[in-house]
Order: C-alpha cells, then sequence, then structure tokens
C-alpha cells in the first residue's frame, strides 16, 4: 500500500530523511522509495540489525546485507504528541507516533505515525501494516514507511 | 595493590551556584555564570580560587576549562575533563571523573561544575530546523518525534504498560519537587504551588507527560569542589564524602531507533549495581533521593532500577506523602529540583544532596547520612553518585 504526496499525515517542513555522509543507510531510504522494507541481517551469523551499522554487533562481521522484509508488525509502544516543537506542526493539532516491532525479522522496532483518527484508541500489541508514503514534490524527494492497524 | 574504589578517598568541601533565571532571563553571559557559581563554591569552601587544578563537567559544557584556569588566574591546571554524552547524564559521572582525578594523584582540588545561558546559545526544547537530517534523528524527526519528551515518552508508556503504573504515580514525583520548591527561596517555582487538579488538568506535552511531568529550561550554573579526603576537615564545613559512582548504561542501549533491547528503562540496570557495590550501601540505608526529572516517567524507572520498590509495586510506593521530606518513605527531590527549582542540569541535584548530608536543605530528611543523586535518566551515558557523612564511611 502506499500514499501519494497529498496524503501526507504530518505536513510538509519537517527534517527530511538523507543517509549520513558515509552512506551507511542509503539502501534503507533508497528501497523505501520502491515500497520496500530493508533491514540488516548478518549474512555470517543471520543476527537481525536494526538500525544499520558498519558491523555485525553479534559477529563483528563488516557490512551486514540488507534483507527485504514484509512490512507488518505490532504496537510496541505509543505516544500522542500534542504539543508542537517545530513550526510546521503549530497547526496540524495532536499526532500519534507508534513504535512498530517487527517479529519476523528478529524483532527490530521502527517509529512511523499511526494513520487515521489522532484520538483513536492505540493497543499495544495490536497488530499493523505499513503504508509507504511517498513525498514526491520534497526537495529531495523521499519516503516515509508509515504504519495502519491491519484489519 | 589497593582497593580499586572511590569509596572515602574525595570530599566536597564547597558548593555554589547562581541565582537561577527562567531560559533566556540572565543579565550574564553563560561564562560569567560559571565563573560566579565556582567562586561561590570557593567562598563556601573557604578556598582561594587560584588552588583550583582541575575542572569537570559534561553535556559538551562550553565553558572551556583552560579558558577558567586563565580568567581565574589559578596557579596550574593538571586535570580536565569531560563526561562524554549529551543530555543531564553527565551530572555525577562529572562529580566522579573530577573524584578519580584525585583520588589517582592527577589533580588536588578540583571543580565539578555546569553552567547554562540558553538565551544566548538556545534551547533543549526546540526542534531542529534545517531541511534535511541523518543519522540517529533521520529514523525519528519526519515523523514530527523532534524534541526529548517526545524521544522519551515511548519509554515511559511501555513501562507504564508493563507494570500497570498509573498517572498518578507521575503525578505524585512532580508534586514532591513543587512541595519541596515552595521551601526553597532559590528555586524558580518557590510561591508557585502544583496541585492535584492544577497537574489534572494541565495541557498533555506528549502523552503519558502533562506540562508538570516535564522539566523546566533556565539558565544559571553551579558547582562544587573536591579535595582529597585527608584534607577534609581542613575545611569549615561538615564534610561530604564520596562513598560510591557509576555511570554508563547497559546492553546497546544506543541502538537507533528505539532499539534498545532492554527498552522499558532508565538505563540504570547495570549503572545502579555497580555504584550500590562501591558504595558499600544497600537502597534501605539510603535516607534522601534526589533524581534527576527530564521527565517524570524517567524518575519512575530510575527509582524502581535502584531498588526502592519492585515496578509492580511503583502505584503503591509513589505517592506524595512517601516522597515528601521530613516523614516520607523517600524524600525526593528536596529542593525542587528539574522541575521546580532549576534545570541546572541537573548539577542544582548534587548540591541538594550536599545539603541534605551537611544538615542545610529547606527540606532537610532525617535520615541524611547517606544521599543518592541519579543523573539524566532515559539517555547513554546516564550516572548517579552516593553521599555520605564521615559516619557513612
Amino acid at each position: 500500500m502506499n500514499l501519494a504526496n497529498h496524503e501526507s499525515y504530518l505536513p510538509a517542513g519537517l527534517p527530511i530523511p538523507v543517509a549520513e555522509a558515509d552512506g551507511l543507510s542509503q539502501p534503507f531510504w533508497s528501497a523505501l522509495r520502491e515500497n520496500r522494507l530493508l533491514v540488516q541481517r548478518c549474512g555470517h551469523c543471520q543476527a537481525w540489525q536494526f538500525g544499520p551499522e558498519w558491523i555485525c554487533h553479534q559477529c563483528h562481521c563488516f557490512d551486514p546485507q540488507w534483507q527485504e522484509v514484509e512490512p507488518r508488525g505490532r504496537i510496541y509502544s505509543w505516544e500522542r504528541v500534542w504539543h508542537p516543537v517545530h513550526p510546521c506542526l503549530k497547526e496540524r493539532g495532536p499526532y500519534l507516533v507508534v513504535l512498530v516491532e517487527l517479529p519476523h525479522a528478529g524483532h527490530v522496532r521502527m517509529l512511523g505515525n499511526l494513520l487515521g483518527d489522532a484520538l483513536q484508541e492505540v493497543v499495544i500489541g495490536a497488530e499493523v501494516q505499513g503504508v509507504f508514503e511517498h513525498h514526491e514534490d520534497a526537495s529531495p524527494a523521499h519516503t516515509l514507511l508509515q504504519w495502519r492497524v491491519a484489519k | 595493590m589497593t582497593e580499586r574504589t572511590l569509596r572515602g578517598r574525595v570530599a566536597i568541601v564547597g558548593i555554589g551556584e547562581t541565582t537561577y533565571y527562567r531560559h533566556g532571563q540572565s543579565p550574564d553571559a553563560e561564562f560569567k555564570l560559571a565563573l560566579k557559581a565556582i567562586l561561590n563554591a570557593c567562598s563556601d569552601a573557604g578556598l582561594d580560587p587560584k588552588d583550583i587544578d582541575g575542572f569537570a563537567s559534561y553535556s559538551n559544557d562550553r565553558n572551556d576549562p583552560s579558558r577558567l584556569a586563565a580568567a581565574l588566574g589559578t596557579r596550574q591546571l593538571r586535570s580536565t575533563t569531560m563526561q562524554w554524552g549529551g543530555g543531564g547524564g553527565g551530572n555525577c559521572a562529572a562529580v566522579a571523573n573530577g573524584a578519580a582525578a584525585i583520588s589517582s594523584g592527577l589533580a588536588d582540588c578540583v571543580v565539578a561544575f555546569r553552567a547554562l545561558a540558553q538565551g544566548q546559545f538556545g534551547r533543549f526544547g526546540q526542534a531542529p530546523t534545517a531541511p534535511t537530517i541523518s543519522g540517529d534523528m533521520a529514523w525519528q524527526a519526519p515523523y514530527g518525534v523532534l524534541s526529548p519528551g517526545q524521544k522519551f515518552a515511548m519509554k515511559a508508556r511501555r513501562f507504564m504498560h508493563e507494570h500497570g503504573v498509573k498517572q498518578e504515580a507521575l503525578r505524585a514525583i512532580a508534586m514532591a519537587s513543587y512541595e519541596h520548591a515552595q521551601r526553597n527561596p532559590r528555586a524558580v517555582m518557590y510561591g508557585k504551588p502544583l496541585t492535584e487538579s492544577k497537574y489534572d488538568d494541565s495541557r498533555w506535552i506528549v502523552e503519558p507527560f502533562h506540562l508538570f511531568d516535564c522539566c523546566m529550561e533556565n539558565d544559571g550554573a553551579a558547582a562544587v569542589i573536591m579535595v582529597p579526603a585527608e584534607r577534609a576537615k581542613d575545611f569549615p564545613g561538615r564534610p561530604v564524602y564520596i562513598l560510591g559512582a557509576a555511570s554508563g548504561s547497559d546492553e546497546r542501549v544506543a541502538a537507533v531507533p528505539h532499539n534498545t533491547p532492554n527498552y522499558a528503562s532508565a538505563s540504570f540496570a547495570t549503572v545502579a549495581p555497580n555504584m550500590y557495590r562501591m558504595a558499600g550501601v544497600t537502597p534501605k540505608d539510603v535516607g534522601v533521593v534526589q533524581s534527576y526529572e527530564n521527565f517524570t516517567g524517567g524518575v519512575l524507572m530510575a527509582l524502581a532500577e535502584h531498588g526502592f520498590f519492585h515496578p509492580d509495586e511503583a502505584n503503591e510506593f509513589l505517592t506524595l506523602q512517601n516522597l515528601l521530606s521530613p516523614g516520607g518513605k523517600l524524600p525526593l527531590n528536596t529542593s525542587g529540583g528539574n522541575l521546580a527549582e532549576c534545570y541546572m542540569h541537573g548539577f542544582e541535584l548534587v548540591l541538594e544532596a550536599v545539603r541534605q548530608v551537611r544538615g542545610t536543605s529547606t527540606a532537610q530528611a532525617p535520615r541524611n547520612d547517606v544521599a543518592l543523586v541519579i543523573g539524566g535518566p532515559m539517555v547513554t551515558p546516564v550516572s548517579n553518585l552516593m553521599l555520605g557523612s564521615e559516619a557513612a564511611l
């Protein structure tokens, strides 16, 4: 599933994610552009790792491989943000952020917004489905991974 | 080989601070604030500032030791230590690093300090406004997770979920700081009491944190003077000894984004036992605690990790009555702390622990031979510090 730019959950103007100067997370952000979710997995010891690093934290092999995983998981924690700390959020009103764990990828976790009503009840443990949110008009164009409660 | 410890080796003989201001309100430059706090600490100790030969701070404090030494005309500069890591997690470690320099013979008289003028240099609670972002914040900022409160609410929520902790427990922590601040004329919130209904009616910043669960931002400076324990009695005040200290964090706390294995934690799982081992005391020996409130949820987890209650018993333990001096089981943040005295990046908590051991707090705890300070929960590295009287040695 993906969303076009005009449907983005938060307004334009927030910092745009780009890879570090050394390119460590470039494969992740590039894959999101193509509706694919990548997570590091060590080819030697099979340990999952996210966020990325140049070394596997378990066996110390360098350059862990990137593996595509299904963008689904369950809510590990959440927060509803009311106080805007960025100028572009002043008129937005409350919004939801979820911490999602991916049990099929070594329980790695990632943050995203929970789509839908910002005042909805959020249940820790609920199954969620990833949604690729494309920001084509942004400069640079980029894609975020958002989440919605699985039906 | 002698035992490797700080226990009983170093004494704090002077404390000093500036007036505490709301953020942006300091009439003085940040460097001037640092100098004033250091001079006040020297005055408290009856010490010639030119005898200082070491400086210790944390969180990339901008006030460089060489400039301080030149400004004060110190006779020589020996130890200069900076605890890595942002946030207030280094408040206790700065003291420990300075004490370690003394204990190991690298210096004889170290000042540990922190100075902040946020009007001069910008605030902590505002978002980065650069157009692009990389690294740790790239996984968070595009989703509106921009400020410390927004990063840490997620941890507190998970802990509250796992252990059934209610909002009232956080409220009790906030109210204890405000209650104690009403007795402390230094406190920025002196004369501004907090009631249950005022807390309940206050706006959400980020659930589960109301406005009063979040620290202030302030301008000011604070400092402590340390010397070898054997010199402690050359100074006029009641000596306060370092019993133990620790810093760091447990396994992969810095795994981004929010991939810390032990997630619902204030980062003290290993740091608390390490400190207790050095101090040679148990939680039952501790008479009073200063626990850094960036957010009340951090205090909740930090106190549990320091063994004052089982996480599942947080609701029973964290009542206002239990946290107030002098009658409570565990008087907490007796100067008002980061919430209501001053957000001096947690260094005001070190000074308050010294006052408690001296017996000079405005909210004096009856059991004051062993006093704990807990720094910057939820960041990495965090740190803690156990202080004690001569009777505790």
